[in-house]
């Protein structure tokens, strides 16, 4: 160790690896994991979330997962949960979506309108 | 980076894993290979949540959800329904006794939500082999500011206006011991860290080194800049192997990181850490009897004066720091003095590590501002006294301590205040102990130890140990007068004042304490012939 600034890089590095165990106010995205979304591919979906979270270094964005929201018929089901913005919950999912999700709304802050079956307007 | 969409804590401090942690860990570890979940959940050893009495315990994040008393039976449960289908286990969560809901998280847990955790900040967060870890929250920007912007005046300075004051029971202003140190003339000097936590139900300087391991280094360090020390010992308790490993570990990391040894943070400094491992005498814990032995002596304490601050280890300038006090140095030095004062009390800014242990509900690690009152301490976080039964006496201190009774509950747990109430704060243990319990019979019990522990050196501890224990062993034998309570008395006295070291001068404090606070107690066994508690009899008696 040289200098401080070596050191702030090197945590600035760590941080993200440790991210998750800070409670903080981010971006939350929440998979639907009864049995009828497992069935429906709902592991899969999170696979590919969690997988296209790290290739763009996404470290704030946490991925965890839920119970049956008794809307089986369109499961898998992807919640995400923005702190500001009402609470967009995608149907039918499939791994492509996932991916093409975390593009569009987690980094551009676009919605895609097409996949959204709700819409909470309460601001979280 | 690997990413991880949650990580699985386990508490691998020395009570989780007596409760068998480390197979609920390996249980965990199958079965998240056996459900295919490897890639995307980590599982994490980390040091001491407090919680003891309820371990094993796990933390799961990203939702912080707190399980309890888990065993590797459960670890199938946890990973079918937590971490694939995101459902929590609720028959593991924290139930308190006033809270029939269980609660998730350590937040919501009145354990955790009085308490203020500054030195024990990481433990439990983090993995204590795992520098970066300790690195991402800050870990060594202390130093890395000391060591460029700060004279090594400056940083005594600092430390004296924060108030700082030693944490290893005799409660001295650490900045100034730091001064002594730094003016006292020599060209070479030392820093000792004393890790030899002898103190009966102490055990807290233990579990701050398995689980943050770091903090002590970097406080020993910029502890050295400050001194002019070139060389700094951790003098360890035999038997703490799980800190001694964690320790080997993080300075072996500290060296290859360039935060040990020579031209550290490019500035010219140059200090470095050896292990020295103690036989189990409790008398070296005694800064002086410690120096005696990491110079392979016997450990026996040294006259005073000189002060190791002047002549110390090889008779060079020696500070002797508690593993506490140290740990306590990097956060004084990112957030500022004023803001360690805005803690605690005026005298005594800050907070205490204690150990809770005895008749408590949740016995464990505690961490709160100097000042709480035992009353605070025992019914609010240790949830107080279980199985229905009455309070009956709290020693402070360790057995060199005093015994409070009910009566002094509003006490503040601070050095002075305890001191004035004829008690002491001493290294933070606190055996809290119901109305099951016969005084006369606890004492004896402490005598015994300092029996053990004498070290032999000067008369009065030698021998005034030795008749202690007589005669109140005569006394739970039912045999005494109150000749011999008077005797007891003038013994403890003559000890307080002519032994040489802590050990001898502290012997008689339990006894002089229970004197003074329950004397009924003294005057059933002898007047009446009765043990109230009905544990002491003529009859059945050990050595």
């Amino acid at each position: 160790m040289k200098s401080l600034d070596e050191l702030k890089k090197l945590r600035e590095k760590a941080q993200e690896t440790i991210r998750l165990r800070e409670q903080t106010e981010g971006t939350k995205i929440i998979v639907g994991m009864g049995t009828c979304g497992i069935a429906a591919g709902a592991r899969e979906v999170m696979l590919a979330l969690v997988d296209e979270l790290q290739k763009k270094n996404l470290a704030d964005v946490v991925v965890t997962q839920t119970g049956c929201a008794g809307l089986c018929e369109k499961e898998p089901l992807v919640e995400v949960v923005r702190p500001g913005q009402p609470k967009i919950t995608y149907g039918y999912m499939t791994p492509e979506k996932a991916r093409q999700m975390i593009t569009s709304h987690i980094v551009n802050g676009q919605v895609i309108g097409e996949y959204v079956i709700a819409r909470e307007d309460t601001v979280s | 980076m690997e990413f991880f969409r949650s990580h699985v804590l386990v508490c691998s401090g020395v009570n989780c894993s007596f409760k068998g942690s480390r197979s609920v860990r390996n249980a965990l570890v199958e079965e998240i290979e056996k459900q295919g979940l490897g890639q995307e959940i980590k599982v994490v050893e980390t040091g001491c949540f407090g919680l003891c009495e309820e371990g094993p315990v796990i933390v799961v994040y990203p939702e912080a959800v707190h399980y309890c008393r888990v065993s590797p039976g459960d670890v199938g449960e946890i990973v079918e329904e937590h971490l694939r289908k995101g459902r929590i286990v609720n028959r593991l969560l924290y139930r308190g006794e006033a809270f029939p809901k269980a609660v998730q998280t350590w937040e919501q847990i009145d354990f955790y939500s009085r308490q203020k955790r500054v030195v024990l900040r990481n433990c439990g967060l983090i993995d204590p082999d795992n520098i970066d870890e300790y690195i991402a929250r800050d870990g060594y920007e202390a130093l890395g500011r000391v060591l460029r912007h700060l004279e090594p005046g400056e940083v005594i300075g600092l430390i004296k206006e924060s108030g700082l004051r030693g944490r290893g029971g005799a409660g001295f202003p650490a900045g100034l011991k730091w001064d002594f140190t730094a003016s006292a003339p020599g060209d070479q000097k030392y820093l000792i860290c004393n890790a030899d936590e002898g103190e009966p139900g102490t055990f807290k300087d233990r579990l701050i080194l398995e689980g943050d391991p770091h903090s002590v280094i970097e406080g020993m360090t910029i502890a050295a800049y400050a001194i002019g020390a070139s060389k700094g010992y951790i003098y360890f308790r035999g038997e703490y192997n799980l800190s001694i490993d964690r320790l080997t570990q993080a300075l072996k990391q500290a060296r290859e990181y360039g935060l040990l040894g020579e031209n550290i943070f490019g500035t010219g400094f140059g200090f470095d850490i050896e292990i020295k491992v103690g036989a189990g005498a409790y008398v070296c814990g005694e800064e002086t009897a410690l120096i005696n032995s990491i110079e392979g002596k016997r450990g026996e304490p040294r006259y005073k004066p000189p002060y190791p601050a002047s002549a110390g280890l090889w008779g060079k300038p020696t500070c002797v720091n508690n593993v506490e006090t140290l740990a306590n140095v990097p956060p004084i030095i990112l957030n500022g003095a004023e803001w360690f004062r805005s803690i605690g009390t005026e005298k005594c800014p800050g907070t205490k590590v204690f150990t809770l242990t005895g008749n408590i509900t949740n016995a464990g690690l505690i961490e709160v501002p100097m000042g709480i009152t035992l009353r605070e301490v025992i019914y609010d976080i240790g949830g107080g006294i279980p199985n229905g039964r009455k309070f009956k006496m709290a020693q402070t201190g360790g057995t060199s301590g005093g015994c409070l009774p009910g009566a002094l509950l509003d006490v503040p747990m601070d050095i002075d205040s305890l001191a004035a109430a004829g008690s002491a704060l001493g290294s933070g243990a606190l055996m809290i102990m119901d109305d099951s319990h016969c005084i006369i019979d606890v004492v004896k019990c402490f005598l015994q130890f300092f029996r053990h522990e004498s070290c032999g050196q000067c008369t009065p501890c030698r021998e005034g140990t030795w008749r202690l224990y007589e005669l109140v062993d005569k006394i739970s034998r039912l045999e005494a007068t109150m000749e011999d309570v008077e005797l007891l008395r003038r013994l403890s006295r003559t000890m307080e004042d002519a032994s040489l070291c802590a050990l001898g001068q502290t012997a008689p404090f339990p006894v002089l304490t229970t004197m003074r606070f329950f004397p009924e107690e003294y005057e059933a066994h002898i007047k009446k012939g009765v043990c109230p508690a009905g544990i002491c009899s003529a009859v059945s008696q050990t050595a």
